[in-house]
C-alpha cells in the first residue's frame, strides 16, 4: 500500500477533516489505487521540463491604486454564522 | 565558555498604498470593525485578488534601496494555514521567486561600520485582527474578528544571521526603518504596527561556524522591546547551555512588562504551509527599463546623505548618522541650513534641545513647534553676536511656547548680548575687587580660576554680557 | 403552439416580430417545469415570481418599440457556482446550504445588461467534482433522454434543463469537462472557452487555472450569441484576456473547404464504446466529404493527461476550498474550540468526493510528496501544452469524441473514483492546455443516447470550431429533436 493509516491521519489533519475509523479503510484504498495509478507520471522525462502553473501565458497584470468603494457592514456579515457588535463570532482559539 | 550570539531578523514593513494589495479597499488605521471590507478581502466563494501596481514598484524601490537584485521574474504563492484572522486560510505571499534577493545595508555600532545582508525582500497581505473575549487569548471563551487589516500590504524583509548583539540588531532596523521612511514606502509608525520584527536569535560557542539551535520572537514593535528581548533571550540560552542544557526550536512571546520571553508551549505540530504557486495572480516579469525608471526616481538614501553632509559641511561622522538617521530629521536639518545658518551650529541645535524637548513631548520633529525657519534665524543671531549660546537656550526655550519669531523674543525680553566695553568694565572691575583669592590664584599661574571670575561678571550681567569679551578683559586687567 | 422546444435566436426573432410576448414565452417554459421538472430534477433553485417579472420588464420595452438585446426576455439558468447577488448560491454543497451572495459574478452582470429572463439555479456536483452530477448534496438530476442515466456532469443540471426545455440557455462550468461531457450525454451544445476569455469572477473556484464558465445551448447559433454576452476582459479577473472579442456570430456559416481536421490517434483507443466511436467517424466523413482535409496526428502525452489533471485539480481544490471553515459564512458545526469546530463543519458539510479530492490535493502538495506528485504533473502539463502547440502548427482543429461512451445509469460507477476519473480522457486535456472545445450532438446510439463530436481549437480561436461546428450542424437535424422524457425501455 502506498497510502498508510498515518498517511491519511496526517492529510486529514492539513485538510481540518475528520475521518471515522470505519471509514479510513475505504478511504485509503481508494486514494492507493488513485495515486498508485498516478505513479504512470514517473515514467515521463521531465529532467529538463519547466513546470506550468497557468493554462496560457501572462503577466503584469496591475490594479491601479485607487479606492473603490468598501461593502456596508451589514451585508458584509450578512452570511455570518455567528456575529456581535459588528464583528464575526469565533469559538475559543487554542494556539497551535 | 564564551558565546556568541547569531541573530536575524524578518522586519514586517506595512507600506503606504490607498488601497489594499489585492482589492480596492481603503488601507487606513483606525476604521470601525469590518468596515474596510469587500467580497475580495472577505474571501467569499468565487472572488479573485488583482495585483495593486503601487505595491510592486514600492517592493522594487525598497529593494533597489538595500542594494538587492530585482528578480525579473517574480510570482505569487500560496502560504496555507488555517486562522480565523485569515478568511482564505492562505496567506497570498511569496515563496521561491520573491520580487527582490541579496542584498545588504551597512549599519555603525559605537563607530564600528558593519554590513548586514538582506536575503529577500517579498510582498505579502497583512491577516485580520482578532479581539480576545477574555484578557488574554488562553482565557477566552471565544474572540471576535475584524477584516480591516486583511489585505494590507506588507513587504518582508528577511536578514541574514548576521548581527551578534542587540544594539547590532537595533543598529539594523534603525537603518531598515530610516531606508523606508526615505523613499517614503511605509508610515513607519510603530505604535501602530506598521514595522514589526520577528526575532531568530542562537547562540554558539565563540569562534565556532556552525549555527545553534534558534528561538524565534514574533512580532517585535518597538526598539525597546527588540533590545530587550535579545538580551533577555542572549542571558536566557546562555544560562541553558552552562548548565548543560539544550536549546529548544520553539516560538516564544516577548512580554514587555516582565521584560523576559515566555516559551508558547506549542505542540509545534510541524506547520506544512504547502505553498503553491496563486494560479489567480500572473506572474510580474520586471524590465530593465522598469528598474531602471524606479531607481532614478529614488531619493538620497540615507548613507549617501551622510557623506555629503560630512563633506559639504564638515559635520563629524558621528553627527551626520544621527541627523541622517531619519528623512525628517535630514530634511529639518537642510531646512535650517538653508536659512544661512552655520551647519555645525545647526546640526548641535538639533541633537540638542530640539531633540530633548520633542522626546520629553513625545513629538514628531514633523510636529516640532519649532520650525526649521525659526531655530535657522535664532542661529543667525547667534552668529552675528547678537545672544550667546547660552541666551540662546532661554530664546529657544521661550519659541517652543510662543509663535514668534526670535527677534522679536530677543527684543521684547531684552535679552540683547552687552558688547559696549563701558557696559562691561564696571562689572569686570568689582568682580576683581570682590576676589581676591581668584585673583591671586590667577596671577599665580593657575589659568582655571578666570573662570569664577567670567562666572561672576555674568552673573552682574545676567547672562548678557558677551562672554569673550568679558574673558577679553578680565584677561587684559589682571596683565597689568 | 409551444415554445420550449426552440433556440434562442428563432424566440428572439419572434419576440421582435411580437408573434409572443416574454411574458407568454416565460410562462410556457415555467409550465414545462411544472411538468418535467419532477422527473428531471435540473433545479436547485427556482425563482418564478422574479422570473415573470423580468419578462413583463421586456415586453414594457418591447411596448415602446425599443430595440431588445439578443437574450432580453429569453429564460435561462445558471448553475449554482455562479454567484448572483440575493439569490442562493449554494455549489450543491451543505456547506454553502443558505449562502446568499452580496455581490454579483462578473458574467451576471453582462448578462443582466441583456434582461434576460433567469429561472433559477441548477444543479451540479458539488462545488463542481464530478461528471454525473450525483455528487449533488441535494438531489439527482435524471438524464432527459433516458430518466435511469446521468445527465453526466458537473454541469448536469444546465445540460439537463436545456435538453428537457425547461431553460433555452444555460451557463456551466468546464474545469474538466463539465461543459462538454454533460452536453454530450443530453445531446445539446456545450462550449468551453478558451481560458481568460470570460471572467471567473464570482465562479466558484474549483481549480483555478483550469476553471471556466461557457454556455449549453440547444443550438451553435445560441452559443456564438451567448458567447458574444459573457466574453471579455474583465478588472476583476487578473487571468482574464485583454483581446479584443470578435463578433462570434460572424462564425455561423457553412464553410470547411480546405479546413485542416487533426485526428489524434490516442483518443481512439480502448474503452472506447464502439457506437461512439463509429459516430464520431462518420461526423468526420461528413467533414471530409464538405471539403475539409483530414490529418492523423498524435498527442503523445495523452495517456498522462488524467493523472496530470487529477493531481493539479485536487491540488488548486484543497485550497480553494479552506475557506469553508465556519468561521465568517456558510454553515457551521459548533465545537470545543476553534479547530474542532472548523473540522466538524467541513467533516459534516462536505460531501464524499469533494473530502477525497481535498485529501489528494493536500497529500501531493505536503512535505515529501509535492516533486514527485504536484510539481511533477505542473511539468507534465507543459508536455501536454507543447503537444497541442506542435498539433496546432499543422491543423486548424482538432476532433474526438466528447466523451468515449454515452450516459450511464445512475448508480453505476460512484462508487469507484478512479473509473469515473478515466472516463475524461477526452475533455482534461483541453483545460489543462486552456484551448476550447465544443461538444455538438453527432449521432445516437442504438438505446437512442446521443453521442457528443468535441472540436478542440486553438487559443482564442472559438471563431473557427463554431464555424466548424455550426456547417456540420446544418447538415443533419439532432439539434432539433427533443429528448423523449421516459424511463428505460
Amino acid at each position: 500500500m502506498k497510502v498508510t493509516k498515518k498517511d491519511l491521519e496526517n492529510v486529514a489533519v492539513l485538510s481540518r477533516l475528520s475521518i471515522p475509523e470505519d471509514e479510513q479503510d475505504k478511504y485509503i484504498g481508494q486514494m492507493d489505487a488513485i495515486l498508485t495509478y498516478m505513479d504512470n507520471l514517473s515514467a515521463v522525462d521531465t529532467e529538463n521540463v519547466k513546470p506550468t502553473t497557468y493554462a496560457l501565458p501572462m503577466a503584469n497584470v496591475f490594479r491601479e491604486d485607487v479606492v473603490k468603494p468598501s461593502l456596508d457592514r451589514e451585508a458584509a456579515l450578512s452570511n455570518a454564522p455567528l456575529k456581535e457588535n459588528g464583528y464575526f463570532k469565533v469559538p475559543k482559539v487554542l494556539e497551535d | 565558555m564564551n558565546y556568541e550570539a547569531v541573530i536575524g531578523l524578518e522586519i514586517h514593513c506595512e507600506l503606504k498604498t490607498k488601497t489594499k494589495i489585492f482589492c480596492g479597499c481603503a488601507t487606513g488605521f483606525g476604521a470601525e470593525q469590518n468596515t474596510h471590507v469587500c467580497p475580495v478581502c472577505l474571501g467569499l466563494p468565487g472572488v479573485l485578488p488583482t495585483i495593486n501596481k503601487r505595491v510592486v514598484e514600492f517592493a522594487i524601490k525598497a529593494g533597489l534601496a538595500t542594494n538587492c537584485k530585482i528578480n525579473q521574474y517574480s510570482k505569487f504563492d500560496r502560504k496555507n494555514y488555517y486562522y480565523p484572522d485569515l478568511p482564505k486560510n492562505w496567506q497570498t505571499s511569496q515563496y521561491d521567486l520573491p520580487i527582490c534577493v541579496n542584498g545588504w545595508v551597512d549599519i555603525d555600532v559605537d563607530g564600528e561600520k558593519k554590513r548586514i545582508r538582506l536575503t529577500r525582500i517579498h510582498m505579502e497581505e497583512d491577516a485580520g485582527k482578532l479581539v480576545h473575549s477574555g484578557t488574554t487569548i488562553k482565557d477566552s471563551l471565544s474572540s471576535d474578528v475584524d477584516y480591516n487589516r486583511t489585505g494590507v500590504p506588507l513587504l518582508e524583509i528577511v536578514s541574514e544571521p548576521d548581527m551578534r548583539s542587540a544594539a547590532e540588531a537595533r543598529a539594523y532596523m534603525e537603518k531598515i526603518k530610516a531606508i523606508m521612511e526615505y523613499i517614503d514606502v511605509s508610515n513607519c509608525r510603530m505604535e501602530e504596527g506598521n514595522l514589526r520584527a520577528d526575532i531568530n536569535v542562537s547562540l554558539r560557542p565563540e569562534g565556532s561556524e556552525t549555527l545553534g539551535t534558534r528561538t524565534e520572537m514574533k512580532n517585535i514593535n518597538s526598539f525597546k522591546n527588540l533590545e530587550d528581548a535579545i538580551n533577555y533571550e542572549i542571558e536566557r540560552q546562555t544560562e541553558v547551555l552552562e548548565d548543560g542544557g539544550h536549546v529548544v526550536q520553539e516560538t516564544r512571546t516577548f512580554d514587555p512588562a516582565r521584560g523576559i520571553t515566555l516559551s508558547m508551549r506549542s505542540k509545534e505540530n510541524a506547520h506544512d504551509y504547502r505553498y503553491m504557486p496563486e494560479p489567480d495572480l500572473p506572474p510580474i516579469i520586471t524590465s530593465d527599463e522598469t528598474i531602471e525608471k524606479y531607481r532614478q526616481e529614488l531619493p538620497e538614501l540615507p548613507d549617501a546623505r551622510r557623506a555629503r553632509l560630512e563633506k559639504e559641511y564638515g559635520l563629524s561622522d558621528y553627527d551626520a548618522g544621527i541627523i541622517t538617521s531619519s528623512r525628517a530629521m535630514a530634511e529639518y536639518f537642510d531646512a535650517v541650513v538653508g536659512t544661512g545658518a552655520d551647519p555645525k551650529l545647526a546640526a548641535n541645535w538639533i541633537m540638542g534641545d530640539l531633540a530633548k524637548n520633542l522626546n520629553e513631548e513625545n513629538l514628531d520633529i514633523a510636529q516640532s513647534p519649532v520650525s526649521a525657519e525659526r531655530l535657522g534665524k535664532m542661529i543667525g543671531l547667534i552668529m552675528k553676536d547678537t545672544i550667546s549660546g547660552k541666551i540662546a537656550k532661554k530664546v529657544f526655550k521661550e519659541m517652543w511656547t510662543s509663535p514668534d519669531d526670535p527677534e522679536k523674543i530677543v527684543k521684547e525680553k531684552g535679552l540683547v548680548q552687552i558688547t559696549d566695553t563701558s557696559a562691561i568694565e564696571p562689572a569686570v572691575d568689582a568682580a576683581i575687587a570682590s576676589n581676591p583669592k581668584a585673583v591671586a590664584e590667577y596671577k599665580g599661574g593657575k589659568k582655571k580660576a578666570l573662570g569664577a571670575l567670567v562666572g561672576q561678571v555674568m552673573k552682574a550681567t545676567r547672562g548678557k554680557a558677551n562672554p569673550q569679551m568679558v574673558n577679553q578683559l578680565l584677561a587684559q586687567k589682571l596683565a597689568e | 403552439m409551444r415554445y420550449f422546444d426552440q433556440p434562442a435566436h428563432v424566440l428572439h426573432d419572434m419576440l421582435k416580430q411580437k408573434e409572443i410576448s416574454a411574458v407568454e414565452l416565460t410562462q410556457d417554459v415555467l409550465k414545462r417545469i411544472d411538468e418535467v421538472e419532477g422527473s428531471v430534477g435540473a433545479y436547485l433553485t427556482l425563482t418564478k415570481e422574479a422570473a415573470l417579472e423580468q419578462a413583463g420588464k421586456v415586453d414594457e420595452k418591447l411596448a415602446k418599440g425599443e430595440e431588445i438585446p439578443f437574450l432580453a426576455g429569453i429564460p435561462g439558468a445558471i448553475k449554482d457556482n455562479i454567484c448572483t447577488k440575493g439569490i442562493k448560491t449554494t455549489c450543491a454543497s451543505k456547506i454553502l446550504e443558505h449562502f446568499i451572495p452580496p455581490y454579483d459574478a462578473t458574467v451576471m452582470t453582462k448578462l443582466k445588461a441583456e434582461s434576460p429572463v433567469l429561472l433559477g439555479k441548477t444543479n451540479l456536483d458539488e462545488f463542481a467534482m464530478g461528471g454525473s452530477t450525483e455528487n449533488s448534496a441535494y438531489h439527482v438530476t435524471r438524464n432527459p433522454w433516458n430518466t435511469d442515466d446521468v445527465p453526466g456532469g458537473s454541469s448536469g443540471g444546465s445540460a439537463a434543463a436545456v435538453a428537457a426545455g425547461t431553460a433555452i440557455w444555460a451557463l456551466g462550468s468546464d474545469t474538466g469537462g463539465s461543459i462538454r461531457q454533460p452536453a454530450s450525454f443530453c445531446g445539446v451544445v456545450g462550449l468551453k472557452p478558451t481560458y481568460g476569455r470570460v471572467s471567473r469572477y464570482g465562479l466558484v473556484a474549483y481549480a483555478s487555472s483550469l476553471d471556466q464558465i461557457g454556455p449549453l445551448t440547444r443550438d451553435v447559433a445560441d452559443a456564438a450569441h451567448l458567447l458574444n454576452v459573457i466574453s471579455g476582459h474583465d478588472d476583476m479577473d487578473a487571468t482574464s484576456s485583454a483581446t479584443v472579442v470578435p463578433d462570434f456570430t460572424a462564425s455561423l456559416r457553412e464553410d470547411v473547404k480546405g479546413l485542416k481536421i487533426g485526428l489524434p490517434k490516442e483518443y481512439f483507443t480502448k474503452g472506447m464504446d464502439p457506437e461512439v466511436e463509429r459516430a464520431v467517424r462518420a461526423a468526420i466523413e461528413t467533414y471530409r466529404s464538405l471539403g475539409a482535409e483530414v490529418i492523423e496526428i498524435s498527442l503523445p502525452h495523452t495517456e498522462y493527461a488524467i493523472s496530470t489533471y487529477y493531481l493539479i485539480a485536487p491540488a488548486e481544490a484543497a485550497t480553494n476550498l479552506q475557506r469553508y471553515d465556519g468561521v465568517s459564512y456558510g454553515e457551521r458545526v459548533e465545537g470545543s474550540d476553534l479547530v474542532e469546530m472548523m473540522t466538524n463543519t467541513r467533516t459534516e458539510k462536505f460531501g464524499e468526493e469533494v473530502k477525497r479530492r481535498i485529501m489528494i490535493g493536500n497529500y501531493a502538495l505536503s512535505a515529501g510528496y509535492y516533486d514527485a506528485y504536484y510539481l511533477k504533473a505542473l511539468k507534465v502539463r507543459t508536455l501536454i501544452q507543447q503537444d497541442y502547440t506542435e498539433a496546432f502548427s499543422r491543423v486548424d482543429v482538432i476532433m474526438c469524441p466528447t466523451a468515449p461512451t454515452t450516459a450511464y445509469p445512475i448508480g453505476s460507477m460512484i462508487s469507484d473514483p478512479l473509473q469515473m476519473y478515466l472516463q475524461d480522457i477526452c475533455t482534461v486535456p483541453l483545460n489543462l492546455a486552456g484551448l476550447p472545445g465544443i461538444s455538438i450532438p453527432c449521432g445516437r446510439s442504438s438505446q437512442g443516447m446521443p453521442i457528443g463530436l468535441q472540436i478542440i481549437g486553438k487559443a482564442l480561436d472559438e471563431e473557427t470550431i463554431l464555424r466548424a461546428a455550426y456547417t456540420y450542424e446544418q447538415s443533419q437535424d439532432y439539434h432539433k429533436e427533443m429528448a423523449p422524457l421516459g424511463g428505460k425501455h
